[in-house]
């Protein structure tokens, strides 16, 4: 067990010294608005608190640590250098208010981007400003509605979203006032088209599609989903979030769609810091544009680059300013390095994807027997039926051999999923490395199943109670009347649930 | 430049296992009318040497804080931001880690979670903090979300002298929520209570800020029994940095407090990525938007920590969410509590009374350089607005000539404001820096 830091605390210890301007008084502040009692923030040396956080990161796992195939989470290497340029004073130290002129680098660098991002996608104009993938969805979804609503068509309330979406898409519908119509899969694992076409109607003002899905499979009938969208009057949007497959390959524009959004912290590397930041900007057809957040980052005739407010038909703003700018500067340098060899990213994403499925397909069930692109879905079906051993179970194996584990329960249309992305940047070696272990324990599950419902057997903690937390929900330190463990063992109750993506 | 690990002879080698000739196998799925037929019209790839080249070039057309003196605020501010900070967050295993579903693999994050929750608490005096929202402007729409499940009501308060951009966001949310957005005025630059008290009937919550944008310092208290006597959620949008000196908000009954991240452990970096900080009395528990962690126990009894009340979120609720957050802003709140911690009590504290005197002192200077503060009867915190008797951008470009940007132009936002300043002080300007202010704003 590691102490909490506010464990670690000793009264009148601290690290910080903090800068008093002599001869300088500090105005009293009207006592009713003064501060009674300090917050107990940790009190302690500085070269503990950098222990302490040092210690944490060893109990914690990052791409930089190793394999980390989390499915549609595409975690790809991190390039060092963007970390170095990222902190260059010009950008780390610059106010979001600096005047244009005292700007030029950062505008230009993000109109750079805009510029890339639609040939990337295919599509005419870009909106940096969404901070997150699910950000882009709700930001897409008021741009839908600014249209309609422009056009007089109010009708249309409803959204078609498959039912192998990612839990955001209708989350982000929901959250636009806009309700779900869901569609299914058809044994391909493209969209039902039969289903959909009973489904769009004079109320459907969008559809919310992954493409490849988040079975990894590319829509056969894309062009088919198209028509009968657009033939209905209605909107398409695209949810970037396997956009690593199709980079130089498929863009989606070209395939039909209006709105995109693209997660910069999957496709171009921004690292996801534990659960963020990210980065959601939105593309869009020409048609949409007028609707787009503010300010529009623009080139003006004179060369120089500026902030455009004045769209009078705008959704408005979603984040402050320009959007998260750290984010555009790693982004911007991932996608220079590359240039238009950004083909080449996707083909070997999708060469490593095929490669580790040809290996797995005959240890685990497929459901989709296909070539898959960026990323596929098996199932542990087959060892829950005959050994009672689940996609948990191998998920918390692959741990002991030291690989993070896929993203599980994901898909929700296939039972026992475990949904594995091994993006471009992984050497054969370490794919080989995963397949063997996934095998080993594919042996395991019939000759030691206890291994496995017990791992993982290596990590600092065994397997955690997460109903007692979901119960008990305890999400703040209590100093004095903080519980402690009396060392019990317990049952370790955790939720078969979608752990990932 | 590329980040590809295959050689030649691992892509045959690959290729033979699959059964494939090539590549373009696996993208016969992709109906041949939407393949991309021609290469992506970019730029060829740059070396790594080049590429630093080129982004420091760009870099260096920024004029950054390190530049230029400023006096810039306006709800990012040039607070010091310690080395501590930045060795932490280059720490790989929390950089290039995703978000932590599987707690085994994770326990160094989720337990900085856990710390930052408690700080976040602590600053704020309330029971539950979730792990972060994008920023400061979108957990006040995720405040109003609440507030709208937690009330059933359909209208929203905010005041005037709250940051614009926050009510830009909540505006601009508040069409898909469909809630309707009711502005207060400020009078003097303070938000009148009685006005509040009438404006929050039948709303879902009231939200104000604390100092408000101007820097002035509300009667928070009032404002928050002015919501809670109709009824409305007491949202208070505070600076952590304030709440060393200033009472938190869950001290005189507010509901929610959120608020911007930036002024604790994070770089200015252009606007983001930052944090927004969302924190709540306990009875808004299972209406929290974003990630939670919670502590448990692991098989072998001993103390661990996962994400929790998972139930509330997108992934497992779908269009029943409370939220459809996904991605947060972990780092930057992990930043946020390094920086906490370096400070402790007395650091924050400190740092408040450093800002306060600095910005009293700037306040005296102007006025004895003949300039007027705009709301000269009331008490400011690290930030004030002072006019300057000409168009406010006029008085930006001269300041900025001689190497001084002087502070926000108001007019940007308030009509009336058109000559009047936002002027930030925080710790690291001087008295020497401040002196030369009042001598570039008088001439």
């Amino acid at each position: 067990m590691t102490k909490l830091i506010y464990e670690r605390s000793q009264a009148g210890r601290r690290a910080s010294e903090i800068p008093r301007p002599e001869g300088l008084t500090v105005p009293e502040l009207p006592s009713e608005l003064r501060r009674a009692e300090p917050p107990r923030l940790p009190e302690l040396a500085e070269p503990e608190v950098l222990r302490h956080f040092t210690e944490l990161s060893t109990r914690n796992f990052g791409i930089d640590t190793g394999f980390y195939p989390l499915g549609s989470c595409t975690m790809k290497y991190n390039p060092r250098v963007n970390e170095r340029i990222v902190a260059l004073p010009g950008f780390r130290d610059l106010h979001p208010l600096q005047e244009e002129e005292g700007a030029q680098g950062a505008l230009e660098l993000m109109w750079r981007l805009q510029e890339i991002l639609a040939e990337v996608t295919g599509l005419d104009a870009v909106s940096l400003q969404p901070a997150a993938g699910s950000q882009g969805e709700l930001t897409g979804l008021l741009l839908v509605r600014a249209y309609f609503d422009e056009r007089g068509d109010t009708k249309r309330r409803k959204v078609v979203i498959p039912d192998t979406a990612h839990g955001t898409n209708p989350a982000s519908v929901t959250m636009a006032g806009y309700e779900v119509t869901p569609v299914a899969t058809d044994p391909r694992g493209n969209i039902d088209v039969d289903d959909l076409r009973e489904k769009v109607t004079e109320e459907t003002a969008a559809l919310m599609l992954t493409n490849p899905s988040t079975l990894g499979l590319f829509d056969e009938n894309i062009e088919e989903i198209t028509s009968i969208f657009h033939g209905a009057g209605a909107l398409m949007y695209y949810d970037g979030a396997n956009l690593n497959a199709v980079c130089g390959i498929s863009r989606p524009g070209d395939m039909g769609f209006d709105i995109v959004h693209i997660n910069l912290h999957k496709t171009f590397s921004q690292p996801h810091g534990g659960g963020g930041p990210g980065g959601g900007p939105i593309a869009v057809r020409k048609t949409l544009e007028p609707f787009l957040p503010v300010p529009a980052v623009i080139r003006r005739d004179d060369g120089s680059f500026g902030l455009d407010y004045d769209r009078p038909q705008t959704i408005g703003k979603v984040r402050a300013f320009t959007g998260p700018f750290g984010v555009f500067v790693r982004s911007y340098a991932f996608i220079r390095s590359y240039g238009p060899r950004l083909r080449e990213m996707s083909e070997v994403a999708v060469l490593n994807a095929n490669y580790l499925l040809a290996r797995l397909k005959d240890a685990y069930d497929l459901p989709f027997d296909r070539h898959c692109m960026h990323e596929f879905v098996l199932s542990a079906r087959t060892l829950k039926r005959e050994h009672g051993i689940t996609a948990l179970d191998v998920a918390k194996r692959l741990m002991d051999y030291g690989f993070h584990p896929p993203t599980i329960y994901f898909p929700l249309i296939v039972p026992e999923a475990l949904m594995v992305e091994p993006t471009e940047t992984e050497p054969k070696e370490i794919l080989d490395a995963f397949c063997e272990a996934m095998l080993v324990i594919a042996r395991e599950a019939v000759e030691e199943p206890e291994l496995l419902k017990k791992a993982p057997h290596n990590r600092p903690v065994r397997r955690l109670d997460e109903v007692r937390a979901a119960k008990r929900a305890i999400v703040k330190y209590g100093f004095d009347e903080h519980p402690a463990p009396n060392g019990e063992p317990v049952e370790p109750r955790q939720l078969e649930a979608q752990k990932g993506a | 430049m590329s980040y590809l690990s295959l050689t030649d002879a691992d892509r045959e080698a690959m290729l033979a296992t699959i059964g494939v000739d090539s590549v373009d196998a696996f993208f016969d799925q992709i109906p041949p009318g939407v393949r991309f037929d021609r290469e992506l019209d970019l730029e060829p790839p740059l070396s790594e040497q080049e590429l630093v080249a080129h982004l420091e070039e760009l870099a260096a057309r920024n004029v950054d804080t390190g530049r230029e003196v400023s006096f810039l605020g306006a709800g990012i501010y040039d607070h010091y931001v310690p080395a501590l900070v930045d060795a932490v967050l280059s720490r790989g295993e929390f950089l290039t880690a995703y978000t932590p579903y599987q707690p085994e693999m994770s326990q160094g994050i989720l337990q900085a979670i856990f710390e930052y929750q408690t700080a976040i608490c602590e600053l704020t005096g309330m029971d539950v903090s979730n792990a972060s929202g994008y920023d400061g402007t979108t957990v006040a729409a995720d405040a109003c979300y609440v507030a709208k499940h937690a009330t059933g009501r359909a209208k929203v308060v905010v005041t005037e002298a709250t940051n614009p951009q926050v009510r830009q966001v909540v505006k601009t949310y508040a069409v898909g929520f469909g809630l309707e957005v009711v502005e207060v005025p400020h009078r003097d630059g303070v938000t009148d209570p009685d006005e509040l008290r009438g404006a929050a009937e039948d709303a879902a919550c009231v939200i104000f800020q604390q100092p408000n944008f101007f820097g002035c310092l509300e009667a928070a208290p009032e404002l928050a029994a002015a919501a809670n006597d109709a009824e409305a959620l007491a949202i208070a949008h505070v600076d952590p940095i304030s709440l060393g000196l200033l009472e938190a908000p869950g001290n005189y009954g507010c509901a929610l407090a959120i608020g911007e991240g930036q002024s604790a452990g994070n770089h200015q970096s252009y606007g983001g990525p930052h944090y927004g900080f969302l924190a709540a009395r306990s009875e808004f528990v299972r209406r929290m938007p974003g990630r939670i962690v919670g502590e448990t126990l692991d098989a072998a009894g001993e103390r661990g920590y996962v994400l929790t009340l998972q139930t509330r979120e997108q992934h497992i609720r779908r269009e029943k969410a409370t939220s459809n957050i996904t991605t947060n802003q972990t780092l930057l709140a992990l930043a946020g509590l390094v920086h906490l911690s370096w400070l402790g009590p007395q650091g924050l504290r400190e740092t408040g009374e450093t800002c306060l005197a600095l910005a009293a002192y700037a306040k005296e200077r102007l006025t004895a350089a003949g300039v007027s503060l705009a709301f000269p009867k009331q008490t400011t915190f690290k930030e004030f607005a002072v006019r300057v008797g000409r168009p406010a951008r006029d008085a930006i470009r001269e300041a900025r000539a001689q190497g001084i940007h002087p502070g926000y132009a108001l007019g940007r936002d308030y009509h009336v404001l058109d000559d009047a300043l936002l002027v930030a002080v925080t710790e690291k300007r001087t008295r020497e820096e401040i002196d030369r202010l009042a001598e570039v704003l008088a001439a």
